[in-house]
């Protein structure tokens, strides 16, 4: 019994039944190791891959600074801007919106820089359902192409206080 | 109180139940009843508001309510609840007298002080801050002295498992290994110890910074040592629940571990590897390189799931071999239709095995990728994978023990039998409901900890794909059923304890 003390000797082999399941699942884990790095290397859609550290007051200020030097429009009070091809994008989540709304070109790779200047946001790109982790004071450096034009939003899924549920954020792709 | 010397004899198991063992299980898990009230209150509020057909609550209370609701079930409930298996486990398992039992009353007595504080805060409005209470998003400082004080008291709890362990070698009250229960235990309890350190290391400084003591504290930083307190927290559940499972095989049919050396080496497995999967929190996070993250949640992680892989054939092995044992050998699966459905303990075990590994473990294992961890993070599919592991996991699992404690150890005969059995069933189509809802809505982008996903009050306007409505709508119904099937819990248990017939003191019936 699993509550009373075992025979003195337990360390027995295992049955042919128990090794087969094991070798199995031994397999399976290691084919599942394998493809970790794997994916990495040959797919195309990775988590940023330069940890970067920035003090939020420097974010704050290369990101106002993108915003002054390719505003468009305004929307709600929240700039537009429409970077040239292949620009650094600064999108700074804050209490409790995305700034600013991005008018980007199909097929064209940017490199996003993604920050807070308060507490966590998460990035949450929709229709795609692609999520990253917000975190102040750390730049996540994303590399992305917008491979089909139309209107995504992004909404905030990390808790940031009591107006959490209205933040949302625009990217337009033509 | 009592010395710590009187004790009387189990007429199942033969165990030696001591006094002073019996009343610290007996406070421990009572408390735990208490707060998985509180939580299952809060879950009930809160499925509701989130249902857009109800939306019950304002965004403040909904928010506020959200955060005891993780609180009181993920730490409070399952914490309570282990510190009297750790007790159980080594004390009645091992025929010994506890370690120092008034130093036990302080460990329950800090965690009582702390957990109702951090309640206190949180309900005040002082601490809505969630589970995670992630940096710079500020607390009380009450708040995480609360959390300090409840992780304190839940060490010393561990450390007097481990004092009962050595006093039952030196007194040679067991003969040869410890029992298997009491091992998963023991693999538990040194995950907790890593685990409480993690806190401690954590929560300190997030005190002091609560405080003004402290300035920078990094975020990210925070991010990777809190999620080796919050994740660990949940590897302990994962061990205990293990332990549980073997206990509960023990209980209902009789099933003796097929091969002792398997088992064991399994949960050595939890021990080495478990805690290292943690880092699967922050897969998307702009902290860490890719390497280090492909280290900590491939080979590492894998090598914790084998251990699970294990358990998840040990487990019905032993079931079946009992059952076969006794005759039922018709065909493949008499062993399991012959089985003891009729009493709670053993659909407990079934569905708590079957919810763990096919809804709680393989999500798991999926959103624990590098790229898929893109798909799921912080949506509500995450929240549908833990309620699968924690909920119809951990606590379907102490639920069904829960049954045969109050006769065993309480002895007080079950009142409402018939309730109790029907228990488990309905709590586990509950919570199947609620992870099925909740993976549906979130892999189409369902945020989690959100108000309103109508998004009424947004400058930009954006709706969600109607079937997000749809496995809303499911989850919410899986919300109402789950919470009926908690009901019947506490209302079963607390009646039991307090107006169940005392037994006589050879009266050997479980339920």
């Amino acid at each position: 019994m699993p509550i009373t003390s075992p025979e003195k000797y337990w360390w027995k082999p295992a049955d042919k039944e128990e090794k087969l399941w094991i070798t199995i699942a031994l397999l399976w884990c290691l084919v599942l190791t394998i493809m970790m790095p794997l994916m990495h290397v040959i797919g195309t859609q990775n988590p940023s891959v330069n940890p970067m550290k920035i003090r939020t007051e420097d974010y704050r200020k290369m990101s106002d600074a993108f915003i002054e030097k390719y505003k468009v429009g305004e929307e709600g009070g929240i700039p537009i801007v429409e970077p040239p091809d292949g620009a650094d994008v600064y999108l700074r989540g804050q209490m409790w919106t995305w700034t600013p709304i991005l008018k980007l070109k199909k097929g064209v790779n940017y490199k996003f820089h993604i920050s807070s200047t308060d507490l966590m946001h998460g990035f949450s790109l929709m229709p795609l359902v692609m999520n990253f982790q917000v975190v102040p004071g750390h730049d996540n450096i994303l590399n992305m192409t917008p491979t089909s034009a139309g209107t995504f939003h992004i909404l905030c899924n990390e808790f940031c206080g009591i107006g959490h549920h209205t933040m949302i954020g625009k990217i337009i792709v033509s | 109180m009592s010395n710590g010397s009187e004790f009387r004899t189990c007429p199942i198991t033969g165990k030696k139940v001591f006094a002073a063992t019996q009343n610290l299980v007996w406070i421990n898990a009572v408390t735990a009843v208490v707060f998985i009230l509180v939580g299952g209150i809060m879950a009930l509020l809160v499925g509701l508001t989130r249902w857009p057909a109800v939306h019950l609550l304002s965004a403040d209370l909904f928010y506020r309510f959200l955060t005891a609701h993780g609180l009181n079930m993920l730490v409070f409930w399952i914490v309570f609840f282990e510190i009297a298996g750790l007790y159980f486990g080594s004390s009645v398992l091992l025929n010994s007298r506890l370690a120092a039992p008034k130093v036990a009353w302080l460990a329950y007595l800090l965690m009582l002080v702390g957990a109702v504080l951090v309640d206190v805060m949180v309900f005040t409005g002082k601490a809505t801050v969630m589970f995670s209470s992630y940096v710079p998003l500020q607390a009380d400082p009450l708040y995480y002295l609360g959390i300090i004080l409840f992780a304190v008291g839940a060490l010393i709890g561990c450390a007097i498992f481990f004092g009962t362990l050595a006093i039952a070698k030196a007194e040679k009250t067991y003969e040869g290994s410890v029992p298997l229960v009491t091992f998963g235990l023991s693999a538990a309890a040194i995950i907790a110890v890593f685990t409480l350190a993690c806190g401690a290391i954590i929560y300190i400084p997030t005190l002091l910074w609560s405080l003004g003591l402290i300035t920078n504290l990094d975020p990210g930083v925070y991010r990777l040592i809190f999620w080796g307190f919050g994740h660990s927290s949940q590897q302990i559940n994962v061990t205990a629940m293990v332990s549980v499972w073997y206990l509960l095989g023990a209980l209902t049919v009789g099933a003796k571990p097929v091969n002792e050396k398997i088992c064991r080496s399994a949960f050595l497995l939890y021990i080495l590897f478990i805690n290292l999967a943690s880092e699967h929190h922050l897969l998307t996070d702009p902290t860490l390189s890719p390497y280090h993250k492909m280290a900590n949640t491939s080979y590492f992680m894998y090598l914790a799931v084998l251990a699970s892989m294990i358990h998840a054939l040990a487990i019905p092995m032993c079931v079946e071999v009992a059952q076969r044992k006794k005759g039922y050998t018709k065909g493949l699966f008499e062993w399991l239709t012959k089985a003891p459905w009729g009493e709670p303990g053993f659909p407990a075990l079934i569905f708590s095995l079957f919810i763990f590994g096919f809804i709680g473990g393989i999500t798991g294992v999926v959103y624990g990728t590098e790229q898929l961890s893109i798909k799921t993070h912080n949506t509500w599919a995450m929240t549908g994978h833990f309620h699968g592991t924690v909920v119809g996991g951990t606590t379907l699992a102490f639920m069904g023990l829960t049954y045969y404690v109050i006769p065993l150890i309480f002895r007080r005969e079950i009142i409402g039998k018939k309730i109790a059995t029907l228990q488990p069933y309905i709590f586990a189509i509950g919570i199947i409901l609620i992870a099925l809802g909740m993976g549906g809505a979130g892999t189409l982008g369902s945020p989690r900890r959100h108000w309103d996903i109508t998004f009424a009050d947004a400058v930009i306007p954006f709706s969600f794909d109607p079937a997000v409505l749809f496995f809303t709508t499911i989850a919410a119904i899986g919300v109402i059923v789950a919470v009926v099937g908690g009901a019947m819990y506490v209302g079963v248990s607390v009646l039991s304890v307090f107006f169940g017939r005392k037994m006589a003191p050879n009266e050997a019936k479980m339920l």
